[in-house]
């Protein structure tokens, strides 16, 4: 009896965790469905019941060179942006894990940081920065913004990924002949491959949609979401649902295609 | 015979003023099995690891094959290393694995392929070529970790520890494939253990190691018969102590008191004087039990009482208190221990007579145990 008890218990409390947890998803995505829903519909008011299927949204966001510009700016910068930080990011963490130099305590403290800054913070003081150097704001100040809060993403992932490298492997590669450089191609990166693809994706992505560094450094060129925010004063119309529903088409294909190649070297 | 690898007084302390290894000086000849033995922390592993150059000496020099190699890099070292945890690249197949240290050095596909496929033939693992080091057994991942490091013929091949991650039947199996290897291809091994069993069943030369310095070096068979100190005694085999006093001491010949008997023993160059206090050591398996009315020669013959008989399969161990309380262990094959059974039981009496060249003798005060 106190066994069926407990079960039943167990049952219900199982239960109980799946409804909190669909509600919980529920939640998050439905704003995100309505989105893609409206986007097609055929009216230019936001409201029920659905008008009928329509095309024209995509077209107009299409034709719109204005947002055809903001999201190229959006590609350069969030592209540069992690190309940057993926090169610093991999060096400070080699630094990081292998050399010792007086002040490292203070200098891995410092590189996590900006994670924890606000973006106004970080966007103010650049900008400062930026004006006591005499350098004029364009997509590349942008870019140094970005690039400093997206180094410490960078660092904390190829950093944990060094922490359980294991050593030997490279020291078997040099036993065997390698010179350093060829090591490091052939055996160190292939190994922390994944960190490097996981940490890009993810300040791809960061970089993409930041909205508080990019207005306190950007000139007169808008990025995506700072152009979306300058239009949601006239109201959202369906062409911001459109230009929404690709933006999430498109994160959810980066996002599909990390976890295969998380999936693929797994297997490795 | 030329030495291949010549280590000269090199010293190795890391920061903190921890000296790992002391002053060692160390030659190897060509074609030899030379063993590093002893506890983890006598600094056997830090010196392989100097030779590989994955270390820097601190003072000293290394040569191999007669050229100063002390300050070259790894990847200028005419020597390979099978590593303690194998070290295989896990992003690699097997081939590729094995073929790696050809594919640095520039070689063509071409010629790789028959080169890994002679590696893989003789540590019989053909059939896994494309398999990932990831699906691979401990057994296997050694066969490969030796594949890639011979495939780069070099000079001297290094071993870490490499069965120590295998079980009891599959490292016996590997002792026997490595001695093989070793004959068949004739290179120089220099291998590091902490196994004094693997020490014995594979080195042609043994070399026995504490606080980064060498204690003995010889054959197994010497260290076996004839350790220098109670340390070796104690760390290759099992011992009896027997704490005493020297009676008399003729020229090749000593006469020690140890309670109310007096043993014999044939120690080496060194001298004693009646009245030192010694330790003497004697091997379980080199004591025999006496017969009745049998003639001792020139053994010394201890009586005594079994306490305990242990089965060990292919023999049995005697626990024979001496007097005092004192417990002598003594190993006796099964054949024999059958014919004479009859006195082999708890409390029976027997007579141990030991043979005076199998007793060591240390002065007292070096047995620090």
């Amino acid at each position: 009896m106190k066994q069926l008890s407990s079960r039943l218990n167990e049952r219900i409390g199982d239960n109980l965790l799946t409804l909190v947890a669909t509600a919980g998803m529920l939640f998050l995505y439905i704003p995100v469905l309505v989105l893609i829903v409206f986007s097609f519909n055929d009216n230019r008011s936001l409201t029920l019941p659905l008008r009928g299927f329509t095309l024209k949204w995509y077209e107009k966001f299409l034709s719109n060179s204005d947002m055809l510009t903001a999201i190229g700016n959006s590609l350069y910068v969030a592209t540069v942006a992690t190309a940057v930080t993926i090169v610093i990011g991999t060096v400070a963490a080699f630094a990081l894990d292998r050399v010792t130099f007086p002040g490292k305590t203070v200098f891995r403290r410092l590189i996590l940081l900006p994670i924890a800054l606000p973006g106004i913070i970080t966007g103010i003081s650049m900008l400062n920065m930026f004006k006591l150097m005499g350098i004029n704001l364009s997509l590349e100040t942008v870019i140094l913004g970005h690039a400093t809060g997206l180094v410490s993403i960078v660092v904390t992932q190829v950093y944990a990924r060094l922490q359980r490298f294991n050593r030997r492997i490279e020291e078997a590669s040099s036993d065997l002949g390698a010179r350093p450089w060829q090591t490091f191609f052939y055996v160190t990166l292939p190994n922390i491959r994944l960190a490097l693809i996981g940490s890009a994706l993810l300040s791809f992505t960061v970089s993409f949609d930041e909205i508080p560094v990019t207005f306190f450094l950007t000139g007169r060129d808008n990025t995506l979401p700072m152009y979306i925010y300058s239009t949601l004063r006239r109201g959202i119309t369906p062409e911001i649902n459109a230009v929404g529903t690709v933006i999430v088409v498109l994160s959810l294909g980066l996002i599909i295609l990390s976890v295969y190649l998380l999936r693929q070297s797994e297997k490795e | 015979m030329n030495d291949i690898i010549q280590i000269r007084n090199v010293t190795k302390t890391y920061p903190g003023n921890v000296t790992a290894v002391d002053d060692l000086s160390l030659s190897v000849r060509e074609g030899e099995f030379v063993t590093l033995l002893g506890p983890s922390g006598c600094g056997k592993t830090t010196t392989l690891r100097m030779v590989a150059g994955f270390e820097l000496p601190t003072s000293g020099q290394i040569f191999l094959a007669g050229e100063d190699v002390t300050d070259r890099p790894p990847y200028e070292r005419q020597v390979n290393t099978v590593f303690q945890d194998y070290a295989l690249f896990p992003h690699m197949n097997i081939s590729e694995n094995v073929g790696y240290g050809l594919r640095v050095a520039g070689m063509a596909k071409a010629d790789i392929k028959p080169a890994v496929d002679a590696a893989l033939a003789t540590v019989g693992l053909m059939d896994k070529a494309a398999v990932r080091p990831g699906n691979l057994s401990g057994g296997q991942k050694q066969r490969v970790a030796l594949a890639r490091a011979l495939v780069r013929k070099p000079k001297v091949l290094l071993l870490d520890e490499p069965l120590s991650a295998l079980d009891a039947k599959l490292r016996e199996a590997m002792q026997v494939e490595l001695k093989h290897l070793h004959e068949q291809l004739g290179i120089t091994f220099i291998f590091v253990t902490h196994d004094q069993k693997e020490a014995l069943v594979m080195s042609d030369r043994v070399i026995v190691m504490e606080h980064g310095r060498i204690v003995q070096s010889g054959t197994p068979s010497d260290l076996y018969d004839h350790p220098v100190k109670p340390y070796v005694a104690d760390f290759i085999g099992n011992s009896n102590k027997l704490y005493g006093k020297i009676v008399s001491a003729d020229a090749g010949q000593v006469t020690l008191q140890v309670g109310a008997n007096s043993v014999q023993s044939t120690p080496g160059q060194t001298r004693y004087a009646p009245g030192d206090e010694v330790l003497a050591t004697v091997r379980p398996e080199k004591v025999r039990l006496l017969a009745d009315g049998e003639d001792t020669g020139n053994f010394s013959v201890i009586p005594g009482t079994v306490r305990e008989v242990l089965f060990h399969g292919s023999s049995c161990r005697l626990e024979v208190d001496i007097g005092e309380g004192q417990l002598f262990d003594v190993d006796v094959q099964l054949e024999r221990a059958l014919h004479t059974s009859g006195i082999h039981g708890s409390g029976a009496s027997v007579n141990l007579a030991i043979n005076p060249d199998m007793v060591s003798v240390f002065p007292i005060a070096e047995d620090n145990v």
